[in-house]
Parts: C-alpha cells; structure tokens; sequence
C-alpha cells in the first residue's frame, strides 16, 4: 500500500504535495487558493464566487474561449468551483500532460485577464448558479442546518445571493483578486504518475515567485434554534438533524468516524436497516461527519413523504440516542472491511487520491498516507469508540424540516 | 489486458477483461431486461424487482444479505434502465468467490409477500423522491411522447399508480419470464481469477432452467411535437428534446457521440459557448443514448422561465448551423482529445470497465479493448458526422417542458 507522499513549502506559503502512483497513466491536481465564501465582505455575498468565475475567463494572454480550448487539446477534464474555505481548480487527464495544465492552472490563479467585456456574462452564471438551488430541496435544508450549527462565515453558502452578485463591480472583482489570490495557505496536491523531482521543478518555476498573504475572517456565533420549519408543497418531507462532532483535525476523529459508519454508510448499517429495510419509510437515509474549519458535525438526511415524515424523524433521532450505547464488535469488524478495503481501492483513483490529500494538509498540516489510515483503522477497537460515545454522546440536535407540514420534536432529543 | 468467456450448459456467459496488476475485482449479474420489456400493466416491475433480489433468497434473509456485502468490504448495488437490470459488487481480489457465491444467490430471490408489501413502500418514496427533484420526470415524459407505441415509452420508475397497484405474483410471473440464465451475463472485470470463476459459476448457476425470454427491438419512428407541464411549485424551467439517433448495433454511433460532446459538451461545446458561458441557461447539454435497435440524442436545458423561449432558439440555431454547416476539424481534434483521454481515465478503474464491457456484451455480442474502442473514435472524420445529422435531424425532436410557464411559442 502506499506510503509516500511528498511535500515541499515554498518560501512563498504555497504548499506542493505529490502522491506518485506509477500503475496509473493518469494525473489528477488540485489547486486550492485560500479563498472562499467565508472571504466574501458583508455587502458582497458571491464575491468570491464571482471572481473564481471571471478568473477563467481568460488569462496569461489567453481569452475565455482559448483558455477552456487549451485544456480540451490536453484533454483535461477541468474544474473550478467555490467553496466556503477556498477557490479550487482541479484537473484530471494523462500523465504526459499534466506539466501544461498547470502551466495554465498557473496563469489563472496569477494572471487573470479579468476582462470588462464579460462581467456580465459571469455575472449571470453566477445568478443562475444561485436561483438553481431554489429547486434543490435537500439542500435548502442543509443550508439551514448549517446556519444553525457554525458561526458566520463559516455557514456561508458558497454562491452568495442574487443582490450580493448584483451589486458586484469590476472594481470589487479586482480588488478582491488582489487581496485573496494569494500563495500564503495555497495548497497544490498532485497524484499520479509523477516524477517528484521533475514535478518540483516545474510547479517552482511557475510558482515560486507568486508573493502574498490573505486576510482571516472574523467570526459571528449562529442563531441557537433548535428546530426550523420551512413551508413548501412539495412531494417529500426533507429532514435534516444536526449534532456537534469533533472536526477532522482532532485525535479522536476516527472513534467518532466509526461511530457513523455504524450508523450510516453500508447496507447493514443501523439507519439504513431500521428507517429504509425495517419500516420502508424512505429511499434515502444518510448520516456522516463533517467539518468546517475547526469545527465538526454529524450531519442526517431523510426524504419522506409528508404522512410519514414524523415516524421517521422519530425513529432516526432513537437511533442517534441509541448509540450513546455503544457499537457492537460484529458492527465494528464490516466497518473496518469497508474502510480498509475502500484505502486499497483508491488506488486506481488518482483524482480521488490528490483531492485526499489537499484536504488532510489543510486540516493537519501534514498528510496521512494509505498506510497510516490502515493502521489507525486498525487500531479502532469498541471498547475505544464507546469511550469515545460516553464522553461525545450524541445530545443537542438541530433540525430542519422543509415541507407541506411541521413535525414534532421528539421527546428527550436534547 | 486479456479477454476470456465461457458459455455454461444453460446458456449463461460468462465474460471478463482480466487485468492481474489491479487492486480490486468488480462483478455483475447483467440482466438482459428492463422497462422496455414491460407492459403498461406492468409499468416499473424491473426495477422494484432489482430492489426486491436484496431481499433474501431460500438460504438467506435481507439481513444476511446487507450483512455479508458489508463482511466482504464491497461496494456493491444495482441498477435498472431501459434495457438493462444489473447487480455489482466491488471487492477485494480476495473475496472473489464469496462475492460470486452472495451475488448469484440473491439472484434466485424468494420474493416474499411482506418483503414485497414493506418494499413497495420504498419504491413509491424514490417516486416521490423524483417528484421533487429536478428535472421533474421531464425525461421520462419526453420518452412516452416521442417514442409514443414504442417499448422504450415506458419509464424505468413507474408510476404512484402501476407501482401500487403491482401485485408479487406479477412480478413473479415476470421474473420467470426474463430472468432466464441465456438472458443473463455474468461480467467481471479487474484482477479475476477467471477459471476459478467459471468453475464457481458452473456450481451456483448451473442448475438454473434455461428459457426463451425474447426481446422486441422495432426502430423508432421520427416524432416531433411540444408539451408544456406547468408545475408551479418549480423555480426554474426544465427543458428536455428526444431526437433519433444510432442504436447500439449501429457503427455510426461513435460520430453521434463526438457529434454531440462537439455540440452540447458541459464545457467548451456550441451549446455550452452560446447558453451556459453567457448565463442565458443554468445547464445545456446534450447526450446520445444507443438502445438495441434504436436511439436517441437527448438535449438539456435548465434556464428562468422567462429565458427559455429565447434558449430553445438558440438551441435550434446551433442545431440549424451544425445541419448546414456541419463541424470543423479543429473542434473534432478536441472532442476527439477529450473523448479519449476520459476512456483512458476510465480504464483505470475496474469497476468503470465492468459497465464498458458488460453492456457492449449485452448489446452486441462483442468485447472491444479500450485501445480499439480510442481507434474507433480517432478513425472518425468530420464527414462521418454530417452523415448522422444528415440522417438523424437534430431539428426533427420532441420536446417537453416543465416550470412555472404553462406555453412556449411553437416554434420551440
């Protein structure tokens, strides 16, 4: 199993991480600049994501259309997309032409055009990647969940509002670009057929001299509801619970992963059989850990139609009470199976692999390798997560329902 | 890479593509049938059937079955289309044979009456599921009214009403007509022990009864026609055009395929330049589907009502310039870069290649490797693909809307 992954800082704050994977003929990268919808002004929300968009459209000497031809030539299956901590631009393609896309990659973070010509054009992708979301029922849910659990501007959406996209001028995007696009806490990951030395060389030479350090945001704690209810005539009943977890960066990440990978994930964990096998109440029923920032949750989702959406919000908010329990070993032991079998399957991934890796420097500062993931998985016994369960049970939820009718709480949910 | 098949006594096939230096082995239960095989009565049996074979079988219950994929650290599921219902699972090189032996047990279900009943709940959820979703059942709904008569108007879903009202005899009935072992293929991909395989087919498989389970596969009539749904509760318009296109047999669909990434790619094609880089529409695209006798391109498009007579005329500009004008060496160099360089990706995985190699086995009969698979494409010529659109008008589609707007100018 892999046990290598390079890193280099640059002087400059960029950090370079590569996980060769010679079996593969394939490279994938990710270029992760430090800023997002958390960096956004007050006045301006969907500035960041604003900016990411007029970035491509056109840089180092390139027009939009020539920007975008570029990477099709080099068959490079490209993105660049906002989130609340970053701007992303990442890329899949064959090994051979990975040096040329981040040669691109390079002028887009360093050498927009910016052009006047299409502000207005990026300014109505940006509004229609705002209103698509009106459709997107789950998700409005887990907005709201996440306004309730983080504090401002951490529970940001990534794509600000129309009014905030509105107001935004050419000024505002350049200002914006000069402030935040800037090495210090930028993270290139990289993984595939890479030859180190060669790879260093080259992000060097296109990045080494790329000078700066953006501004941290401040912080506003979150409104302290405990359940929402938002009207609308719609089909299902979309459920969302929330609860504090430890964020990935803590020691005891792993004793609270596994204590929801029972609970949700393969198909004998405890949501799927009792909400979906048991009861048939819905077709989708998840639970998983997340984090922003330094702070964690577990996060649950349900789709059910409105006549059933209080059996299961009721029977899923049992289920979280009762892993305050503890976990069972034959539970434990077909998690490890997923798990460990999953660390040796990413293998033949090599997109899954530099996106990985990105996230681990962001959140530990340093990088885990496969071998070390194995190890820690191995290490997790049930004695260690139901100790971890007696000190974290699962307590104090948010919910947010959305919806042709509101629910009642459970008792004895907090 | 290295292709073996073997054909047991009752006619099941079975195919891999063996790669020894893989990390991980994929196997499925390819099954010759879905929606298309179906009657209006019958309407979504297929695919609650592929959710009732997790069910248990005479040796095993739901249980034991969600059980022991999770033992075997799979990944596994199902799914079921127009054609096709299949069931895969994902393991470890070692779990080879225990995977073999779960996956061709569940696929002689028991098909319990309470597991049925508990079941068909679940099955009108993921209805109601869709129902909120975008783009609303557009799709399916342009499928019924372009194809019309046609097997492939039925969904894949069903409906509140044919779903419920589906009794487990039925789908008995229709289990002993399709799950015949001459319509099955069992496909493995990755590191596969492959006489290992034949050898443990022959054993879990080998006594089920051969039957005739015959597949009707007329071409598609061309229809044209507009359908606007008003939904209210909808934010946006979705718009979805249905036009004819190379069935599966069909050498020409590999020019339908660099046709339609040239023109309605989600990046750097006519559609994409025209509608989503100028923020008229939040998605255009567009996508051919090859079916056993027939196909079709499919376009996509997602915009604010108001936007969206405007967007369907420029959607049928750039169908218009493309009939007149075809397109050009240049953008057929980089679909075709871009095209093979996602195949090549894709081979990586094995459990991509599974689906690859599986479905072009139930399709054609035939194995193509990924390098003939690129020759295919890169062999193609920008005459090639003036002679699809010559053939299949992009202009001649149906087209279904539904949103906020209750009427679209007919010459959408």
């Amino acid at each position: 199993m892999a046990n290598e992954v390079h890193t280099h800082q640059f002087a400059n704050g960029l950090t370079l991480l590569a996980e060769p994977m010679e079996w593969l003929e394939s490279a994938a990268c990710a270029l992760l600049v430090p800023v997002g919808s958390s960096s956004d002004p007050q006045s301006l929300p969907g500035l960041s994501n604003f900016t990411c968009e007029m970035v491509q459209r056109g840089c180092g000497g390139r027009t939009s259309r020539q920007f975008v031809e570029a990477l099709e030539l080099l068959g490079v299956d490209s993105s660049g997309s906002v989130s609340n901590a970053f701007s992303s631009f990442t890329g899949a393609m064959l090994a051979e032409n990975l040096f040329d896309a981040l040669t691109i990659y390079a002028d887009v973070v360093r050498r927009p055009e910016l052009p006047e010509e299409q502000l207005e054009d990026g300014r109505l992708v940006c509004i229609q990647e705002v209103v698509s979301h009106d459709d997107d029922l789950a998700h409005q849910v887990m907005v709201e969940l996440r306004r309730r659990r983080y504090p401002d501007p951490f529970s940001r959406v990534r794509y600000g509002t129309v009014e905030g996209i509105k107001a935004i001028t050419l000024d505002d995007i350049r200002q914006h670009f000069q402030a935040f696009y800037q090495p210090q806490g930028a993270i290139l990951s990289v993984a595939g057929k890479v030859d180190w030395p060669r790879l260093r060389d080259h992000v060097a030479e296109r990045f080494a001299d790329w000078s700066g350090t953006a501004a941290e945001p401040v912080e506003t704690p979150p409104a302290a509801t405990e359940y929402c209810h938002i009207n609308h005539e719609s089909s299902q009943t979309h459920v969302g619970i929330s609860y504090a977890n430890v964020p990935y960066s803590h020691n005891d990440y792993f004793q609270a992963h596994g204590a929801v990978g029972v609970l949700s994930g393969g198909m004998s964990s405890r949501l799927f059989t009792e909400v979906r096998e048991k009861r048939g109440l819905c077709y989708t029923v998840s639970a998983s850990c997340e984090t922003v920032r330094k702070r964690g949750a577990v996060v649950c989702y349900a789709g059910t139609t409105t006549e059933r959406a209080q059996e299961t919000l009721d029977v899923i908010v049992a289920e979280l009470i009762r892993l305050r329990d503890g976990v069972h070993a034959e539970e434990l032991q077909r998690l490890q199976a997923r798990i460990k079998s999953s660390l040796i399957m990413v293998q033949e991934s090599s997109t899954a692999r530099s996106g990985q890796i990105a996230w681990d420097w962001y959140h530990l500062g340093r990088v885990r390798t496969l071998h070390e993931l194995n190890t820690i998985v191995d290490g997790l016994t049930c004695d260690s997560i139901n100790a971890f369960l007696v000190d974290n049970p699962p307590r104090d939820f948010r919910v947010v329902t959305l919806g042709a009718q509101r629910l009642e709480m459970p008792r004895g949910i907090s | 890479m290295e292709f073996r098949s073997h054909t047991l006594d009752n006619g099941l096939e079975v195919i891999a593509e063996v790669g020894s230096k893989a990390y991980s082995t994929a196997l499925g239960f390819f099954v010759n049938t879905g929606s298309r095989d179906e009657t209006d009565e019958l309407s979504g049996v297929s695919h609650f059937l592929e959710h009732m074979v997790f069910k248990g079988t005479p040796t095993r219950s739901a249980e034991d079955v969600n059980r022991e994929l999770d033992e075997i650290g799979s990944q596994s599921n199902a799914f079921t289309s127009e054609e096709q219902t299949v069931f895969y699972a994902r393991v470890l090189p070692e779990y080879q044979g225990r995977a073999l032996d779960l996956l061709s047990d569940i696929m002689r279900p028991s098909l319990r009456d309470e597991d049925f009943n508990i079941e068909k709940q679940v099955i009108l959820e993921e209805i109601a599921k869709y129902e909120d979703q975008p783009p609303f059942g557009a799709f399916e709904k342009c499928m019924a009214a372009h194809f019309v008569e046609h097997p492939l108007a039925h969904s894949i879903l069903g409906t509140q009403e044919s779903v419920g009202a589906l009794t487990s005899e039925q789908m008995r009935s229709y289990f002993e007509q399709r799950y015949s072992p001459g319509n099955i293929v069992l496909v493995a991909s990755g590191n596969v022990d492959f006489d290992q395989l034949v050898a443990d087919a022959d054993r879990r498989c080998g006594s089920w009864q051969r039957f005739d389970a015959p597949r009707e596969t007329p071409r598609a009539a061309s229809h044209t026609g507009l359908e606007v749904i008003k939904k209210d509760a909808a934010a946006q318009e979705y718009v979805v055009q249905v036009a004819n296109g190379p069935a599966s047999e069909d050498d020409d669909r590999f020019a339908a395929r660099l046709l339609a990434t040239a023109l309605g790619d989600d990046s750097g094609s006519r559609l994409f330049w025209e509608l989503v880089d100028t923020g008229l529409a939040e998605f255009a695209s567009m996508s051919p589907y090859e079916f056993q006798g027939t196909g079709i391109v499919l376009t996509y498009l997602a915009c604010r009502p108001e936007d969206t007579a405007a967007g369907l005329q420029r959607v049928r500009q750039v169908f218009e310039r493309a009939e007149k004008s075809g397109i050009s060496e240049e953008e057929l160099l980089r679909v075709k870069s871009k095209i093979c360089s996602e195949l090549v990706r894709q081979s990586e995985s094995p459990a991509r290649r599974l689906f690859a190699v599986g479905s072009n086995w139930l399709q054609r009969r035939a194995y193509m490797t990924v390098r003939e698979t690129v020759d295919a494409y890169q062999a193609t010529e920008t005459t090639d693909l003036a002679a699809v659109l010559e053939k299949y008008p992009l202009t001649a589609s149906t087209t279904v809307a539904i949103g906020p707007l209750s009427q679209l100018a007919a010459s959408a």
